[in-house]
């Protein structure tokens, strides 16, 4: 079966720094992956590799067997890939359904069309409402995301990817930063994810990757130190090394 | 403006396809338009002045207010139009229509290559490359003497009859009406396309350039094209001015001109279309009543209100009335 994403012998340094040593790395249809390591290891540069936002220095990227290496970040969203962010980027200014029309009316190939009203294309706003409803997020439909908690701003991120329907999903610490008392809601939302999206999520929370993921890559130093599923991770001693004294998750 | 209403009975969605529905407010600058036609006959040659400005300022609107491209070479494009309707005026007929839609276009090429070339780069490189297109354009309307006049400006443009029809009178009637109809037919245009998908996503850019990069917009083809419809714009505006003063002087491509549609803008309240005709009307007018008192330190007086308005009201004279409004609404 053709991986819904892959890379190969991917390369990347800032400066004298190696952040993305020679990754060798395939999700499947439908996985649903953790890439997890410790802070700095570049699990944000590999996303950003991947999504275009940064160049490799060498090693090719395939999305659904085609090589988009060189390809600028809108042809690879076209093409299926979607992404959130560590830090939310949103458009803090505008309502929550604003948001999310923006991506939908993108995906729809509607975005660049000059000569009509936005609110005559009602079926891109139906659609972004309909999402927002679906993460429990009707309600704040209104509001300017500047004004919504936290919490509720990471599932902002995640209806705006949604938004794109993409067929690979990069999940960049969707809870990051969301007081714990939150978090259930967050990955209740991640669970629910449509079974035929490529799900590769980034995590700290050790509880959560291991609640969702099959399998488990660990970077270290931007190289895959060891990838396996999740019994085979807890038992890596090198494994146990890398997070030693940071978190146990027996 | 369109503000979101949670508390509104009308369904999210609702509300998000009517915004562009016309407010009555929206029509009260063509009120002032009218009203200035028929109550203040000795003013049209001023008002002609303005409304040229309204027009040079609504074009800036696009890309300064909702793209959030900073600028401080608009005036090159302005210029542009003003210089492409003389020479066509004067070497190949006075037929205004024709006048507009050539300078309009010429003006659109210069915008859409520039843009190409600059629109690569962003902040303070992006400002000083609008600023060195200016000068460059400047410097080779001076040096092209034999076409432009040079520092002599652009004599012996002589217009005909709008339509065969309508002679631009001394009164400077036909001037005010002209000037008047385009900037509607362009008012028209520009609240389209700031309502249509295309000017949401400018919104976006100016938001959050790294999320449209993510969820797939083209960027910098976005730019482009809102750069170059600017632009002609621009144009427009400058081409009006020659054929309503029938004379082009190298200050349509001044700095100056450059910086004072700002200046206007930002008076006005940027990102708000409306903040164009304020902005214009008001900074045009106070320049006109304080030259007469002072011809050289009328500047003083901009530069004050200039302060107080980056100082007090970001949201300029429109941003001061909006606030003012939601504090009645919040008091009653
Ligand atoms: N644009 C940049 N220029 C220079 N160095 C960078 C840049 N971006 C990241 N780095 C460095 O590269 C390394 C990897 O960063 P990255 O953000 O990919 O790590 P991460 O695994 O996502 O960490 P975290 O868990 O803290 O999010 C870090 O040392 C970081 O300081
Ligand atoms: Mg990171």
């Amino acid at each position: 079966m053709t991986p819904a994403l892959q890379t190969v012998g991917l390369k990347k340094s800032f400066g004298a720094l190696p952040v993305a040593n020679d990754i060798n790395f395939s999700l499947v249809p439908g996985a649903r992956y953790a890439l997890i390591g410790p802070n700095g290891a570049g699990k944000t540069t590999f996303i950003n590799l991947i999504t275009g936002r940064l160049a490799p220095s060498a090693g090719q990227i395939l999305l659904g067997g085609e090589d988009i290496t060189r390809m600028p970040q809108a042809g690879r969203v076209k093409r299926g890939l979607g992404r959130t962010f560590q830090i939310n980027t949103l458009f803090k200014g505008l309502s929550v359904l604003e948001n999310v029309v923006m991506a939908v009316s993108e995906h729809h190939g509607k975005a660049a069309d000059m000569f009509r009203y936005a609110g005559s294309h009602r079926g891109l706003v139906e659609e972004a409402y309909s999402l927002l409803e679906r993460l429990r997020l009707g309600a704040d439909a209104l509001l300017p995301v500047k004004e919504l908690p936290y919490g509720k701003q990471r599932l902002v991120e995640i209806a705006i990817a949604l938004g794109l329907k993409p067929s690979v999903l990069l999940l960049d610490e969707p809870a990051a930063g969301v007081p714990s008392t939150e978090t259930e809601i967050i990955l209740s939302v991640i669970e629910q994810l449509p079974g035929d999206i490529a799900v590769l999520i980034i995590e700290h929370d050790m509880e959560l990757v291991f609640r969702f993921a099959k399998k488990i890559t660990v970077l270290v130093q931007g190289a895959v130190l060891v990838e396996g599923t999740p019994a085979e991770i807890a038992a890596d001693a090198r494994v146990r090394e890398v997070y030693l004294g940071e978190r146990d998750h027996g | 403006m369109f503000r979101p209403d949670p508390s509104s009975p009308i369904s999210p969605t609702e509300q998000l396809v009517r915004r562009h529905r016309l407010h009555p407010l929206e029509l009260l600058p063509w009120l002032a338009v009218i009203g200035t036609y028929f109550l203040l006959p000795g003013y049209l040659p001023l008002g002609s002045q303005v409304l040229i400005m309204i027009l040079f300022a609504l074009s800036l609107d696009l890309i300064l207010g909702y793209a959030g491209i900073i600028t401080l070479g608009h005036a090159a494009f302005f210029g542009v139009g003003a210089y492409t309707a003389g020479i066509y005026a004067i070497h190949v007929t006075g037929e205004p229509l024709s006048g507009l839609v050539v300078a309009t276009v010429a003006a659109g090429i210069i915008g859409l290559i520039s843009g190409l070339i600059i629109l690569r780069t962003h902040g303070l490189t992006l400002l000083m490359l609008t600023l060195a297109i200016v000068f460059l354009i400047q410097e080779t309307a001076n040096k092209a003497g034999f076409i432009t006049g040079g520092a002599d400006g652009l004599q012996g443009i002589s217009m005909q009859q709008i339509f065969g029809q309508f002679r631009f009178d001394m009164f400077g009637r036909t001037a005010y009406v002209y000037s008047a109809i385009v900037l509607f037919l362009v008012w028209l245009f520009a609240r389209l396309l700031v309502h249509s998908p295309f000017g949401r996503s400018l919104t976006g850019i100016r938001e959050n350039i790294t999320r449209m990069h993510a969820i797939g917009t083209p960027v910098r083809r976005r730019l482009v094209t809102i750069y170059a419809i600017s632009a002609a714009l621009a144009g427009l505006a400058g081409a009006l001015l020659t054929q309503t003063t029938q004379f082009v002087g190298l200050s349509v491509l001044s700095f100056e001109r450059s910086g004072e549609i700002v200046i206007m803008l930002v008076l006005g309240g940027i990102g708000r279309l409306y903040g164009a005709f304020i902005g214009a009307a008001v900074f045009m007018i106070a320049k006109d009543e304080l030259a007469k008192a002072d011809p050289v330190f009328w500047y003083f007086w901009i530069g004050m209100l200039l302060v107080l308005v980056v100082m007090f009201a970001r949201g300029g004279i429109l941003g001061l009335i909006d606030q003012a409004l939601s504090w009645v609404r919040r008091k009653s």
